[in-house]
């Protein structure tokens, strides 16, 4: 790319965070934006001018965020986790494999493994990333019509199994912001 | 939630200030720039890690100069930091009238051949006089590259720093002038003899 890096930050720091804060908490999201943005400024001259920055930034934010989790795997072991959140646990995954933590407190994390691979890249990219799902498509390919109904019926089956709201929501239906609101806190 | 974007726009103008400071540590941040405003209208001042640049007046476009440094210096552009505050500094004063001559190294990469020797020549013009485009042709040693004077100084990299205003057309008027004929009056009135 030889657009200056800045526009980069402007454009899509929001959803860095969003995703950081979604997998770690207070200083560990913000060193993971910054270590994010790091890596990004050094490879930005070598990233091709066709690469989807956005889809690329998620990627190495959720990478920065699982290897702070393993650091920690190995070292401390937060305790602290209220009901319902959905931040990762480190416990139980010294072993490296943090991606789907089976902690009590995460049942978001656990559900999102029933999903298909392709309801659980959408679910994550445009619940939990912000992306939208014009963006998301061209990450996982496929319409942004598909791709928001892989999120709705991705989210109606999240519901059904966390026994939330599972009868109220036919699949297929567009949802707007509260969804997420609801999902984060289920 | 307005509250909420509120905070989030605080804390992203802390994570960039981070960024910017780690990045620099890093030896990552090839360029960075400031835009700060003058009697000249909102000025873009760009630095590398040699020297400045690039000084851009609103009317050229900062977008588009700043695409320009991305393509042919670095895209390891980031806005802020201190790399910068010695030459804002020394802008400050020299619109207060208490600096005659800017000692901040300058990176004259973005301008290349005659146009370099052109611009290069411009601090030999002193504060508060002005040379003729033939003058200077003169003084660069092809007295018949008049146009050539005018063309070098319409794309100096860094006015202001290397004194493109003060080069005046032959029979006194001030002439053309990257930021606009009025900004140019401004400067040479300011740079003006007074009492």
């Amino acid at each position: 790319m030889r657009e200056p890096f800045e526009g980069v930050v402007r454009a899509h720091g929001r959803t860095v965070l969003a995703v950081c804060r979604a997998l770690l908490r207070d200083d560990g999201a913000q060193d993971a934006w910054s270590e994010t943005f790091l890596s990004a400024l050094v490879a930005w001259p070598a990233l091709p001018e066709d690469a989807n920055v956005e889809a690329w930034l998620v990627t190495i934010a959720r990478r920065k965020a699982l290897d702070e989790l393993r650091r920690r795997g190995r070292h401390a072991v937060p305790t602290d986790l209220d009901d319902g959140d959905v931040h990762v646990a480190a416990r139980g995954h010294a072993s490296g494999s943090v991606e789907v933590p089976g902690d009590r407190d995460l049942d978001l994390w656990a559900a999102l493994t029933g999903l298909s691979d392709r309801q659980r890249q959408v679910v994550v990219l445009h619940h939990v990333g912000g992306m939208p799902y014009a963006d998301v498509a061209q990450v996982v390919g496929g319409s942004a019509v598909a791709a928001r109904r892989a999120g709705a019926d991705g989210v109606a089956a999240l519901r059904r199994v966390l026994g939330t709201h599972g009868r109220a929501v036919p699949s297929g239906m567009p949802r707007t912001h509260d969804e997420r609101t609801e999902v984060d806190g289920a | 939630m307005p509250e909420q974007e509120r905070d989030d726009a605080r804390e992203l103008q802390g994570l960039h200030e981070t960024l910017v400071e780690r990045a620099a540590a890093r030896g990552l941040l090839d360029v960075t720039y400031r835009v700060v405003d003058s009697p000249v209208g909102a000025l873009l001042v760009v630095g590398g890690e040699r020297g400045v640049l690039r000084v851009a007046f609103e009317v050229q476009d900062h977008e588009a100069v700043l695409d320009d440094v991305a393509r042919r210096v670095s895209p390891r552009i980031l806005q802020g930091g201190a790399r910068l505050d010695p030459v804002l500094r020394e802008l400050d004063e020299y619109f207060a009238g208490a600096r005659h001559r800017f000692d901040v190294p300058v990176d004259l990469r973005l301008a290349t051949g005659f146009r370099r020797d052109v611009v290069a020549a411009l601090p030999d013009v002193p504060y508060g006089r002005t040379a003729t485009y033939a003058q200077v042709a003169a003084a660069t040693g092809r007295p018949r590259a008049v146009r050539a004077v005018g063309t070098a100084c319409a794309r100096n990299p860094v006015p202001l720093l290397l004194p493109c205003h003060r080069v005046v057309r032959s029979d006194g008027t001030p002439g053309q002038y990257a930021g606009g004929a009025p900004a140019k009056r401004v400067l040479l009135d300011l740079e003006a003899p007074r009492g």
